[in-house]
């Protein structure tokens, strides 16, 4: 995980490599169909709240809430499956697999290193580094903006859920969520927050990783839809 | 002692006919078959009476004043018959030392057989000095009361939750009945009021079968606030066809279609309003065309405004909601990633221009 660290296992797998395996298939399809689903559940979510204007004639000959509600829930099932798929894959996977679940935060030389990124994004170094799993900075964004924010709508989006659901299994698991918030109002409140904050998140994502792929000189966009990490010199 | 409820009920005056009438109609409103009417009948002719006394904190006395029109007059008159022989501040002829001297008197003879129904709730700030009943705290003479008692029925928002005096900053510290009374089983019946017949309905229900109706994780009965508002309105069809009064008194409006936009809390809420609704069925907030407050959640004061469906998140001090901070953040963060590229671009311009050296390949 640490550039040195990263060079020298470059240096012991490849001698001198110029390319390396990074991101297995299954964590790379999960990416990419996490990213729509999230991007379905974020329009949808927010015209939840927002509903487009009103339409008239007859209620029978329309159905719009229901769609996007029925898009909702179809997407967050998918976003659930897809979680839990990712969170054995960590198990499964190699190590770059692991990383957004386990940032290691109890290594100083680690938090050296997203020093030194942010010093990179604030143009004090001039020199990008690279790196064979996620940069340090990066990981810690995704940790905290995707890793746990993740499950905060989760649970705070079946809590909701588990409200239209009588007594079962979805109420065992999630009915506690919406009380413990200061009832289902709030839960509202703090889902749709998190809808914009994965959002902002997201956006600040793209940048960088398009940002990286054009100053560093190593692959990121293409090692994501390939797996493949390429150095360029 | 040893009175039937049967008893007493003939004593008042009310025929036998009258009786079985109310047994049926009692069934209905529980939710129970055909088959609970004689089973109700029968615990109520052999069962001696379970006491109730009544007390009233800081309240506004809306859950006596619908619980006493309750829709049909039988069931009112039955179970005013039922209850206010022993204690109610509002409702008894007693008065003063009297008065005081019946919650003694039925502490003592029905020691853990009484059920003490609470309407408002203690303030405790002051030492509970801004609730004075008796010349002294009304917490006091709370947690006396109910540490005999079978089980505590908390009426209303307040009881349950606070409500408007409990809202913030709450300057009394208006406090809800579970979080004085630890060591009772408490039935909380929010609402500000709560509907007539849902109130008859768990007095019934407790005095007749002698136990506590099912609860949720609230301590709401399941069978009258299992369900939200919003999944019984009539005016679902509108909200699923995306048909949306957008302001008061347009042709939406008039068309009753549904109050989403307007604010209404009925997809939060719990409550039997859009089933059972008000004055004997006659009608409901949502069909006389105003959305839901949510009167029957929790801190449905402090929820920000009635006529916003987005509303604030109170835990950031200001009243802003999702919307406000989320496209704040997104913003600065647009603000902030278009700042950055364009840095990053005269930079990278600055640089190409003047040392070629900054090309660096992977130390290896
Ligand atoms: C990252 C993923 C998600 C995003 C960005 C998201 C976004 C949103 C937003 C913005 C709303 C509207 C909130 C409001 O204004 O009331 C919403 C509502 C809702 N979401 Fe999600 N959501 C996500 C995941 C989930 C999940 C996993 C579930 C689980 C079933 C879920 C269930 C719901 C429900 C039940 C509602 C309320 C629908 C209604 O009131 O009709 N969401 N979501
Ligand atoms: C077109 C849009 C996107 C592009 C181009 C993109 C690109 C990338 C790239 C290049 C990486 C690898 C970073 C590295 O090499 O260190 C990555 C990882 C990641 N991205 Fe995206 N991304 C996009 C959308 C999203 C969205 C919408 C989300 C969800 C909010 C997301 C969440 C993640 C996560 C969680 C990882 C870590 C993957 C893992 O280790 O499992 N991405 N993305
Ligand atoms: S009027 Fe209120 S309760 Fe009725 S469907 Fe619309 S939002 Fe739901
Ligand atoms: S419709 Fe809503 S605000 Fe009105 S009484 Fe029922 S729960 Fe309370």
């Amino acid at each position: 995980m640490l550039s040195q660290n990263d060079v020298q296992e470059a240096k012991a797998r490849g001698n001198l490599a110029y390319s390396l395996y990074i991101y297995e298939a299954p964590l790379r399809l999960w990416h990419w169909a996490n990213s729509i689903i999230m991007l379905a559940l974020a329009i949808s979510g927010y015209l939840i709240g927002s509903p487009p204007p009103t339409l008239t004639g007859e209620a029978a000959d329309h159905y719009v809430m229901g769609n996007i509600r029925f898009i909702h829930f179809v997407a967050s099932y998918l976003f659930a499956i897809g979680l839990v798929a990712r969170v054995y894959w960590a198990f499964a996977g190699n190590i770059y697999a692991r990383q957004i679940f386990l940032p290691p935060v109890f290594n100083k030389e680690w938090w050296k290193e997203v020093l030194f990124e942010l010093r990179w994004y604030l143009f004090l170094e001039h020199t990008p580094k690279k790196y064979l799993g996620h940069n340090p900075m990066a990981l810690l964004m995704m940790f905290f903006f995707f890793t746990i924010l993740a499950f905060g709508m989760l649970l705070t989006g079946f809590g909701l859920y588990a409200e239209g659901a009588d007594d079962g299994w979805m109420n065992a698991l999630f009915g506690w969520v919406a009380p413990l918030l200061g009832g289902s109002q709030q839960t509202h409140g703090w889902h749709r927050l998190g809808m914009w904050i994965m959002m902002s998140f997201a956006v600040l994502h793209v940048y960088a990783a398009i940002r990286e792929e054009v100053l560093s000189k190593h692959s990121l966009i293409s090692t994501m839809i390939s797996g493949w990490r390429m150095f360029k010199e | 002692m040893s009175e039937t409820f049967y008893e007493v009920l003939r004593r008042q005056g009310i025929t036998r006919r009258s009786f079985l009438k109310f047994c049926s109609l009692t069934a209905a409103s529980l939710g129970l078959s055909a088959a609970a009417m004689p089973k109700i009948a029968q615990a109520l002719e052999t069962r001696p009476r379970t006491p109730v006394l009544w007390l009233h904190g800081l309240e506004c006395t809306c859950c006596s004043e619908s619980f006493i029109r309750s829709a049909h007059p039988l069931t009112r008159d039955v179970v005013l018959s039922m209850l206010s022989l022993d204690y109610d501040d509002t409702l008894m002829a007693a008065a003063g030392h009297q008065a005081e001297a019946i919650i003694e008197m039925v502490k003592e003879k029905y020691r853990g057989n009484y059920i003490v129904a609470v309407e408002g709730n203690p303030p405790l700030n002051e030492g509970g000095m801004f609730c004075i009943q008796g010349g002294r705290p009304f917490v006091e003479k709370l947690k006396e009361t109910c540490a005999d008692a079978k089980a505590v029925i908390a009426w209303g928002s307040c009881a349950s939750y606070g409500c408007v005096q409990a809202a913030r900053p709450n300057p009394t510290r208006a406090t809800p009945i579970r979080k004085v009374i630890a060591d009772k089983p408490i039935v909380c019946v929010p609402g500000c009021p709560p509907i007539a017949e849902v109130m008859t309905g768990v007095v019934t229900y407790m005095l007749t079968f002698d136990r506590i109706p099912a609860l949720d994780r609230q301590g709401r009965p399941k069978m009258f606030y299992g369900q939200r508002i919003h999944d019984k309105c009539y005016r679902r069809g509108h909200f699923d066809a995306g048909q949306f009064v957008e302001a008061w008194d347009d042709e939406s409006a008039k068309k009753g279609f549904c109050l989403y936009k307007m604010g209404c809390k009925g997809p939060t809420t719990y409550n039997a309003c859009s089933s059972m609704r008000w004055n004997g069925g006659v009608s409901w907030p949502v069909q006389s065309g105003h959305g839901c407050l949510g009167c029957s959640e929790d801190g449905f004061w402090d929820k920000g405004s009635f006529y916003d469906r987005v509303t604030g998140i109170h835990q950031f001090g200001i009243e802003a909601n999702a919307d406000v901070i989320g496209g704040a953040i997104a913003i600065g963060t647009g603000a902030a990633i278009a700042a950055h590229a364009a840095v990053t671009a005269l930079d990278s311009l600055r640089r190409r221009a003047g040392n070629k050296d900054a090309r660096e390949g992977i130390e290896a």
